[in-house]
C-alpha cells in the first residue's frame, strides 16, 4: 500500500501542522511515513509545497514522482491547481473555496473553482465557514482533512487522536474546537455540502 | 530503541548530541537552519549551541573546541561554507584533538540560494572526508562516524546533505549516546601554529595519510557494490538514491550498482563496477563530482553518462522524473486536464513590514535623482527587489552592499546607497564599512535594524536592535551623519527627509532604520 498526498496552500496559512496531523495518525496506524517542507523564502506568502508520502515499506524518495499521488489537498483554491502533474489520473483533488488574493493577477474565482469541479475526482469544501461555526476559521484546514478521511488508509479515530496531541499545547479549547471541524468536515462529502 | 520522525537537519542534530558534543556553533542559513535549533531546543545541559556572527567565527570556535580535546560542530549553509574557508582549510593541517564535524547544506535547484555550489569540492579541497547520508537514518548514523573519523585522523569531517534530506522528515532510531570527552588543553601546540616550519610538516602529514583515507573509504559499509544481472552499471551518491530506488522496481533488469556515501571517492570499487559492466550511469546529486573524476580526459573504455554526458541535467535538482528518464523508463501518465494556468505567487514583505516603509521612504528621497544606484544584500528586504518597491540592485553575497557601493562611488557614479540587514551587518558588513570611513566614500549605508535574522525563521540577531549606532560610530563614522529613523507609514515624509539630507551631503553618512521584525514580535521571540 502506498498514498502519496501533495499539500498546497499559501505561506501562513498553517498547511504545515496538517502534514503533522496526518503524519502522526497514520504512523499510529502502523504506516511509513516520509515528509518533505518547503522552508526559508518560499513562507513569505508565496506558494507553500509539502509533499506526505504513507507506505507499509518506507517511501524512497522524498518527494512525490508527478503522476503518483493519490490526493492533493489544497487550502486555497488556485493552488490546487498548481500542482496537478503530480496527481495520478485516478487520484482526488479536495480544496477549500476561499482565495487568497495576494497577488494583483488572481483569476477570476469563478473560472478556478469550475476548473477544480471539471477534474475526474474534486472535492470543494468552504472549509472556512465550518471553521468559524466550530469556534475558529483557523480551523479550516482540519476541516478539509475531515472532508478527505474517507479517502485516507487511516482509520478517524487515528486522526482525531493526532488532532488532540497536535494541539495539546494550545490548550483545550483549540483542541476541541479542531475536533468539531474535523467531525463537521467528515460529514462533506455525504452531503456535498 | 523507538522510532522518532526527524527531518534530516534534525537527525544531524541528534546525531551529534550522541556522539558526545560540548558545542555546537552556526550562522542560520537555509537549508541548515533547523540543525542549530534542534541542538539548542534538546541537548542536555553542559552542551553550548550558539549562532555566531558568521561561519568562519563560527568555525573558529569550534577549532577552540577542537584544540580543548572535546568534540563541537559546526552548521551551515553552502555558500557559508565560502566565508568559512580560510578556517575550515587550514583546519585539515592543525592536528585535530576533540573530534570536529562540520556540517554543510547545499542547496542543489537554488531553492534560497546563490548557486550551487557543492561542497564535495570542498572536501575534497581540504584534503578530508566527507560522508553523504541518503536518508534520515544515515544522516544520524553518519555524525556519529564522523566523529570516530575525526579523532581517529585528526581531521575535520564534513557531512554534506542537500536540502530535500535537510527538510524531509522520517524515521530514524538513536543509539546509546556516547560520553563527552574530558576537556584537556592540546599537549602539542606546534601542531596548531602554522607558520612555516610547523606548517610543512603538518602538511606533509596531511599529504602522508591519503592512502588511509582512501583505504577507509573502500572499507566503508557506506560505499556498497552490488552485483546485477545485466551489463549496466549504475552509480548513485547521497540522497540520489533515493529516487534511484523509486524507480528500480520498474526496471527491467537490475543493474550492477555502487552507491557511494563516503569519500574519499572509493577507486577500487569504482573499478571493480567498471569490470562487471558496459557503461555507467552516474546519478549524483549537485555537481558531476564523481562522474567527472570517471572521465577523465583520455579515452574510455566504456561509456560514462551522467549529467556531463547530458543524461540529466546539468542545472536543478534531481527528482524522481529525471532519474527515471536517464534509466530509460517510460514517464508515469498525467492527469489530462484542461485547467488555466496558475499565476506565480512570489515571496513577499509581510504586511505592515518595517522593510517596506524604509523603502518607500528611500525611493521618495531618490525620486529627484536621474541615476542613483542601491547595492543591497541578503535577507527579507532582498524581496525589495520585487514590485512594488523595485528598490534596490544588487544581491551577492554576505555584505557585498557597502563595498560594491564604495567601488560605485569610486567609478563617479551616484549617489550610491547601500542597503543591508542589522545581522548581514553584524555578519559582513563592518569590515567594509571601515573601508568606506578610511577612503572617505561618498556613500549613504541604510542598515535594517529589525533585531531578527527573519528569512531563516526569526534567530535573534548576534547583538540586540538598537546597538547599531555606538557600533557604526565606534567603526569611524562622522556621529553628526549616523541617523536613526523608525520606518512607519505616519513617519514617511520625515524619514525621506533624513534620506535627502544624507544623499545629499556628500560624505560616508548611514540611517540605521529600527523597527521590530513584525513576525519576531509575534512568536514572541521563542528562539
Amino acid at each position: 500500500m502506498k498514498y502519496d498526498i501533495v499539500l498546497a496552500g499559501v505561506g501562513g496559512q498553517g498547511g504545515l501542522s496538517v502534514s503533522v496531523v496526518i503524519a502522526r495518525a497514520a504512523m499510529a496506524a502502523g504506516l511509513r511515513v516520509k515528509q518533505s517542507e518547503v522552508h526559508g523564502m518560499s513562507q513569505r506568502g508565496g506558494e507553500v509545497l509539502a509533499h506526505l508520502r504513507l507506505g507499509e515499506a518506507e517511501p524512497a524518495s522524498p518527494i512525490i514522482p508527478m503522476g503518483a499521488a493519490s490526493l492533493i489537498l489544497a487550502f486555497e483554491p488556485l493552488e490546487a491547481l498548481r500542482y496537478l502533474k503530480w496527481l495520478s489520473p485516478t487520484g482526488t483533488v479536495a480544496a477549500s473555496i476561499t482565495p487568497i488574493r495576494n497577488i494583483a493577477s488572481y483569476p477570476d474565482i469563478g473560472t478556478v473553482l469550475a476548473d477544480i469541479r471539471g477534474l475526474p475526482n474534486s472535492i470543494l469544501v468552504d472549509a472556512e465557514s465550518i471553521g468559524r461555526e466550530a469556534g475558529n476559521v483557523r480551523a479550516a484546514n482540519i476541516a478539509l482533512v475531515g472532508a478527505v478521511s474517507a479517502l485516507l488508509p487511516i482509520a478517524p479515530e487515528f486522526l482525531e487522536t493526532a488532532i488532540r496531541e497536535v494541539f495539546a499545547a494550545k490548550g483545550e479549547k483549540t483542541v476541541a474546537l479542531n475536533l468539531r471541524a474535523f467531525s463537521e468536515g467528515r460529514k462533506v462529502r455525504a452531503t456535498g455540502r | 530503541m523507538e522510532t522518532i520522525q526527524l527531518l534530516g537537519d534534525e537527525a544531524i542534530a541528534r546525531g551529534a548530541i550522541d556522539s558526545g558534543i560540548h558545542a555546537a556553533y552556526g550562522y542560520p542559513g537555509t537549508p541548515s537552519t533547523e540543525i542549530m535549533e534542534h541542538i539548542m531546543e534538546t541537548a542536555p545541559k553542559g552542551v553550548t549551541a550558539s549562532w555566531c556572527s558568521n561561519e568562519k567565527t563560527a568555525y573558529e570556535a569550534a577549532l577552540g573546541s577542537s584544540f580543548a580535546g572535546v568534540r563541537s560542530i559546526v552548521t551551515m549553509k553552502c555558500v557559508g561554507l565560502n566565508v568559512a574557508a580560510d578556517p575550515f582549510m587550514n583546519s585539515s593541517v592543525v592536528k585535530i584533538g576533540g573530534g570536529l564535524v562540520v556540517a554543510v547544506a547545499d542547496d542543489p535547484g537554488m531553492h534560497s540560494s546563490q548557486n550551487e555550489q557543492d561542497s564535495r569540492f570542498f572536501a575534497d579541497f581540504g584534503k578530508i572526508p566527507c560522508l553523504e547520508p541518503a536518508d534520515q537514518q544515515e544522516a544520524y548514523d553518519m555524525v556519529r562516524e564522523a566523529f570516530d573519523l575525526s579523532e581517529r585522523f585528526h581531521v575535520p569531517v564534513m557531512v554534506r546533505v542537500v536540502t530535500r534530506l535537510a527538510h524531509a522528515r522520517a524515521g530514524i532510531v538513536a543509539r546509546p549516546p556516547r560520553e563527552r570527552n574530558v576537556p584537556k588543553k592540546c599537549d602539542s601546540p606546534r601542531d596548531w601554529i602554522l607558520m612555516p616550519m610547523n606548517a610543512k610538516r603538518r602538511w606533509h602529514a596531511l599529504l602522508s595519510i591519503q592512502g588511509e583515507l582512501l583505504a577507509a573509504s573502500e572499507e566503508s559499509a557506506s560505499n556498497r557494490l552490488e552485483k546485477g544481472d545485466c551489463r549496466i552499471g549504475v552509480v548513485t551518491t547521497g540522497l540520489a538514491r533515493a529516487y534511484y530506488d523509486e524507480n528500480a522496481p520498474d526496471l527491467p533488469a537490475k543493474p550492477a550498482r555502487l552507491h557511494i556515501g563516503s569519500y574519499p571517492v572509493p577507486e577500487g570499487k569504482l573499478r571493480a563496477l567498471a569490470s562487471m559492466v558496459d557503461s555507467i550511469l552516474v546519478i549524483e546529486e549537485g555537481s558531476p563530482f564523481v562522474e567527472r573524476r570517471l572521465r577523465g580526459i583520455l579515452p574510455q573504455s566504456i561509456p560514462i553518462l551522467g549529467k556531463l554526458s547530458g543524461a540529466l541535467p546539468p542545472e536543478g535538482e534531481l527528482n524522481p522524473e529525471n532519474v527515471r528518464a536517464a534509466l530509460g523508463l517510460p514517464a508515469l501518465k498525467l492527469i489530462e486536464a484542461k485547467t488555466l494556468p496558475p499565476p506565480s505567487r512570489p515571496p513577499q514583505l509581510c504586511q505592515g513590514c518595517p522593510h517596506a516603509d524604509t523603502y518607500t521612504a528611500l525611493n521618495l528621497a531618490l525620486a529627484g535623482y536621474e541615476e542613483p544606484v542601491v547595492m543591497s544584500d541578503i535577507g527579507c528586504y532582498t524581496l525589495g527587489a520585487l514590485p512594488p518597491y523595485d528598490a534596490i540592485e544588487s544581491c551577492v553575497d554576505m555584505g557585498a552592499s557597502i563595498g560594491m557601493a564604495r567601488g560605485i562611488a569610486d567609478a563617479g557614479l551616484g549617489p550610491s546607497v547601500a542597503v543591508i540587514g542589522d545581522s548581514t551587518f553584524y555578519h559582513s558588513g563592518m569590515t567594509p564599512l571601515v573601508d568606506a570611513v578610511s577612503s572617505k566614500a561618498n556613500i549613504t549605508l541604510v542598515i535594517l535594524d529589525n533585531g531578527a535574522v527573519a528569512m531563516t525563521g526569526c534567530q535573534e540577531t548576534i547583538l540586540p536592535g538598537g546597538a547599531l549606532r555606538a557600533v557604526v560610530e565606534g567603526l569611524g563614522v562622522d556621529p553628526a551623519h549616523v541617523r536613526v529613523i523608525e520606518p512607519l507609514p505616519k513617519n514617511l515624509e520625515a524619514n525621506a527627509a533624513v534620506f535627502r539630507e544624507e544623499v545629499a551631503y556628500g560624505g560616508l553618512s548611514v540611517v540605521i532604520a529600527v523597527r521590530e521584525c513584525l513576525e519576531s514580535a509575534r512568536r514572541g521571540r521563542k528562539s
